[in-house]
């Protein structure tokens, strides 16, 4: 009887797997695209406001932005500041993270700093930097880094007590130099922590750096959307936050995706 | 007050441990090794040998220079600052890094491009370099842990019961396997076992501990070369050993 249901339950499964994996290919993902967008005309072919444009004319601006370089130019403004502060809060983040993780007594000491920092609005932390040091690049940056870094140092620490004594001891005996510990040892041990606080990072901080150019830069996307907000070009509005979602899509498929799969090829194959 | 002395060049091993305790969680001292001395020749083969939990793997450990707080002192052999090969009960293989890179990363530097061909053809291991740890059994693991130790060309050979949890057959392949690497280049080496017929069957002088804390019961030395220890050799050296520590807890 047990093996009629184990059978059975092998047989559910082979079926499911190849429509599970039919469900991620990349033409059911632009079909399923393809009816969002024809849902998004319809809707504004029923309703015609001005607040709710149709794609097409969307896309004319998109197109019509791309042509005269304001987009792009907003665009790469952007990305810098997100790839500066992601770096930033990643390798501060991380650092305290692991130093928290493997001395307890710090991490008893500091855990309250933490707490706080983890509850302060990513909204204080803008306007306070503005005002301690000025509407400047490095205030935008350094407010966008500062409030990722406790999500950053709280996953890292978790990630530090996980870590297995083992490899630590093995690499004592053996003599590892310091960039052998950290390359070889203890990196790859971080790695799901750190493509985790990673994968939430970039989403998190895309949408801060958003608010930091709106309140206070003068170009980049988040500066845009506030100028079209102004103009009530809702058109506009979402031109921008598309291309800035597309290129965010294409980094997570064409970037993190890859490098994901190459750290973890050691994982696949099972003994 | 410990040490592990590193002065000039030495070629035995010397162990001189008065005393070892850890703290329990209640606060509770518990004593694991006491006026505990022993020594092991040059290229000598040694096992130690003694009840479950006496504190064998301790005394490898501090051995390893993980363990720091313990009055004593230990004198490795070989220079100031004498390499250790180190086969601990877990094969602790870095599962990231390929069977190839795992025993590459502990080589010293000024071996870091020896030719490892011979040592991984003897252990079997030719045809699973690109392997990961996570493909090998534990038989093969444990090979690669081998390897490792032996790679580094040791001054000393610390083995952590390294064939625990194998089937019999794997395990007495594996002892051979160990014969005839640690023959190629004998160096001092210590083994902690549970097993007196391994220790019979590996060592020159077998270590007998005694229940916790444990300090040396004796030594039993055997004379014999290993390829004379046929069934009824190893019988003979069984029972002189039973006769010898009869009613003395082993």
């Amino acid at each position: 009887m047990a093996a009629v249901s184990t059978e059975q339950q092998g047989t559910v499964k082979t079926m499911l797997l190849p429509q599970s994996r039919r469900w991620t290919s990349p033409i059911v993902v632009l079909l399923s695209f393809a009816a969002l967008i024809f849902v998004w005309h319809i809707g504004a072919a029923i309703w015609p406001s001005r607040s709710f444009p149709a794609p097409l004319l969307v896309l004319q601006k998109f197109v019509s932005e791309t042509a005269n370089g304001d987009l792009p130019y907003h665009l790469a403004i952007t990305l810098c500041r997100v790839v500066a502060s992601f770096f930033l809060a990643m390798v501060i983040g991380s650092v305290i993270g692991v130093f928290l993780g493997s001395h307890r007594r710090a991490d008893q000491f500091f855990n309250p700093w933490l707490i706080l920092f983890l509850n302060v609005p990513a909204l204080v932390i803008i306007v306070l930097a503005y005002i301690w040091f000025g509407l400047n690049e490095a205030a935008a940056i350094g407010a966008v880094a500062l409030n990722k870094i406790p999500n950053v140092v709280v996953t890292m620490r978790e990630g530090t007590r996980a870590l297995d004594p083992r490899y630590a001891e093995m690499a004592h005996v053996y003599r590892f130099s310091a960039l052998h510990r950290l390359r070889h040892v203890l990196l790859p041990q971080l790695q799901p922590y750190i493509a985790a606080t990673a994968r939430s990072g970039i989403s998190l901080i895309w949408k801060i750096v958003l608010v930091v150019e709106l309140m206070g830069r003068s170009n980049g996307i988040g500066f845009q959307i506030n100028l079209f907000f102004q103009l009530f070009d809702v058109a506009a509005i979402l031109a921008y936050t598309l291309a800035f979602v597309a290129v965010m899509l294409f980094i997570e498929l064409v970037v993190v995706q890859p490098l994901e799969h190459t750290s973890t090829r050691w994982r696949r194959r099972p003994a | 007050m410990n040490t592990h002395q590193r002065v000039g060049v030495v070629d035995r091993l010397e162990v001189d441990i008065q005393e070892k305790s850890f703290r329990s969680s209640n606060g509770e001292a518990i004593d694991v090794l006491c006026d505990l001395h022993f020594d092991v020749e040059q290229n000598q083969f040694a096992c130690i040998l003694g009840p479950s939990g006496c504190g064998k793997t301790t005394t490898l450990r501090i051995l390893l220079g993980l363990e720091s707080n313990y009055r004593g002192t230990v004198q490795l052999p070989g220079s100031v600052e004498p390499r250790i090969g180190a086969v601990f009960q877990e094969p602790t293989l870095l599962p990231w890094r390929s069977v190839e890179q795992n025993v590459r990363l502990a080589l010293p530097k000024h071996l870091k491009n020896t030719n490892l061909d011979g040592l991984f053809s003897i252990l079997g291991l030719a045809r699973m370099r690109a392997f990961y740890p996570g493909e090998l059994s534990l038989g093969l693991a444990r090979r690669v842990a081998i390897a490792r130790a032996l790679a580094i060309e040791p001054d000393i050979l610390l083995l952590d019961e390294p064939f625990v949890s194998l089937d019999e057959a794997t395990a007495q392949q594996l002892r051979h396997l160990l014969m005839s690497v640690w023959s190629e280049h004998p160096t001092t080496a210590l083994m902690v076992t549970h097993n007196l017929q391994e220790a019979i069957m590996l060592s020159d002088r077998i270590i007998v501990f005694s229940d916790r804390p444990a300090r040396v019961i004796g030594t039993f030395d055997i004379r014999v070369p290993r390829q004379s220890r046929n069934a009824q050799v190893k019988a003979d050296l069984l029972r002189s050993f039973n006769a010898k520590f009869a009613g003395r807890g082993i």
